[in-house]
């Protein structure tokens, strides 16, 4: 077993100890219990995902702006209003059917906080981080997505200030269709490039 | 370091098992949720740099950096932090007393979060840095093994690739790490996986990784 605790049970020692550093760091004037609070419904109910598929849906639908994304991330997201911390330095890799990105940070947990928000547990974990570098496709095996042997995959490795995008191929069957609902089609993990977008199929069944 | 940290290539840490992506709550614990916001908070009071934060996190023993849990690694890499800085004695993270009041400190107070959050932190360095490589120029990472912070992973080092990309001028991380800002230039850099993990690696399967210029130099 990678963890020898349950991440939903942890230790009453962790609450203790956490609560007491906080209540330390309030009394020494060293936090205002007010910003965490504001911190955590930011990360908790602000910033997340959706941002993320907006960017997608948007460059699914418009040329000008996918050309944009993939030659510019950083200006094309901040134009939809997503910025700051942890995506100061974006960029978007498209897939293709020749060509399949996948993102890591295998040094700590780098992450686009502005467009998918703070990471899954499993991207941070040593599993992932570990063989994502060297196993690519039994890794994404693990999230069930079979690549043919045909393809390139591309692992993006963030040992710096850059963050990446993966730009999900647009699912078959979906002419016509408008943003908002090829947003539905946008998971997280196919941002990160463990998984295809949705099908029309899927997102039906949901 | 050679930590704990640095996993690329490690065997052994199990399967990946990811929680079903519309089930996963962004915590999983109280705790969890203060620990987080507690590291954003401290980190504002300018006392470190987010590569000084990393490698706090990276000086846990490599068998408490593997068993802990993600934020059990924040929370112990911020206890150090703080008494690095000065800020609280290890009496005090003890007893959880306060034995006086911070002085001089910029707090981050609740109605500057969101300004805050949205300004973020740029790291690109607006200086004339010539470039030694150019895209398609074929480099080896050098064999570092330093005891401080790094951002060249092990993996990666003594192996040969080629530039994909100049990003230009950033703060170079390894030296941030010691608390001073430098700029070099940021490539890209792709590396086939015959050549980092010989046969059991695959052409068909390519690693990029983001390496400043002190970490290269030219390769046949």
């Amino acid at each position: 077993m990678p963890h020898d605790h349950d991440h939903t049970d942890p230790p009453s020692d962790l609450e203790l100890r956490v609560k007491a550093l906080e209540s330390l760091l309030v009394e020494k004037g060293l936090v205002d219990p007010a910003a965490l609070d504001a911190l955590i419904d930011t990360y908790e109910n602000k910033v997340g995902p959706r941002n993320g598929a907006k960017v997608i849906a948007k460059a699914w639908s418009e040329p000008d702006y996918k050309t944009w994304l993939l030659d510019d991330a950083s200006e094309a997201i901040a134009s939809l209003g997503f910025t700051g911390r942890q995506g100061e330095h974006m960029m978007a890799v498209e897939n293709t059917p020749s060509l399949h990105n996948v993102v890591v940070c295998t040094l700590c947990s780098c992450y686009p906080w502005p467009v998918l928000g703070l990471p899954p547990v499993w991207y941070k974990a040593a599993p992932y981080r570990s063989r994502v570098v060297s196993d690519p496709r039994g890794v994404l095996r693990e999230f069930g997505t079979e690549l043919p042997e045909d393809i390139e995959v591309r692992v993006w490795d963030s040992t710096a200030e850059m963050r990446y995008l993966v730009l999900p191929m647009r699912p078959d069957g979906t002419d016509g269709w408008d943003v908002p609902r090829l947003e539905d089609l946008v998971s997280r993990n196919s941002m990160i490039g463990v998984e295809p977008a949705k099908t029309p199929a899927m997102a039906a069944a949901e | 370091m050679n930590g704990g940290h640095d996993l690329g290539g490690m065997h052994g840490l199990g399967p990946v098992d990811p929680e079903p992506e519309s089930e996963e709550p962004v915590f999983h614990a109280v705790w969890e949720r203060r620990a987080f916001a507690l590291n954003l908070a401290t980190g504002f009071l300018g006392k470190w740099n987010i590569d000084q934060g990393r490698h706090a996190r990276e000086r846990q023993h490599p068998a408490d950096y593997l068993r802990n849990t993600y934020y059990e690694n924040w929370l112990a890499g911020l206890e150090t932090l703080l008494v690095e800085a000065g800020l609280v004695t290890p009496e005090e993270l003890e007893s959880g007393v306060a034995e006086g009041r911070a002085e001089d400190v910029r707090v981050l107070l609740g109605e500057n979060v969101e300004e805050a959050l949205s300004k973020g932190g740029p790291v690109t360095m607006d200086i004339p840095l010539e470039a030694s490589f150019r895209a398609g120029d074929r480099v080896r990472v050098i064999n570092i093994n330093p005891l401080g912070h790094t951002r060249a992973p092990r993996y990666a080092r003594g192996k040969v690739g080629t530039v994909a990309l100049d990003r230009g001028v950033h703060i170079f991380a390894d030296r941030n790490a010691e608390g001073v800002k430098e700029g070099q230039r940021l490539y890209s850099v792709e590396f086939d996986g015959r050549e980092l993990w010989g046969e059991t690696g695959s052409a068909r399967e390519t690693v990029r990784i983001d390496l400043w210029e002190p970490h290269l130099e030219a390769a046949e």
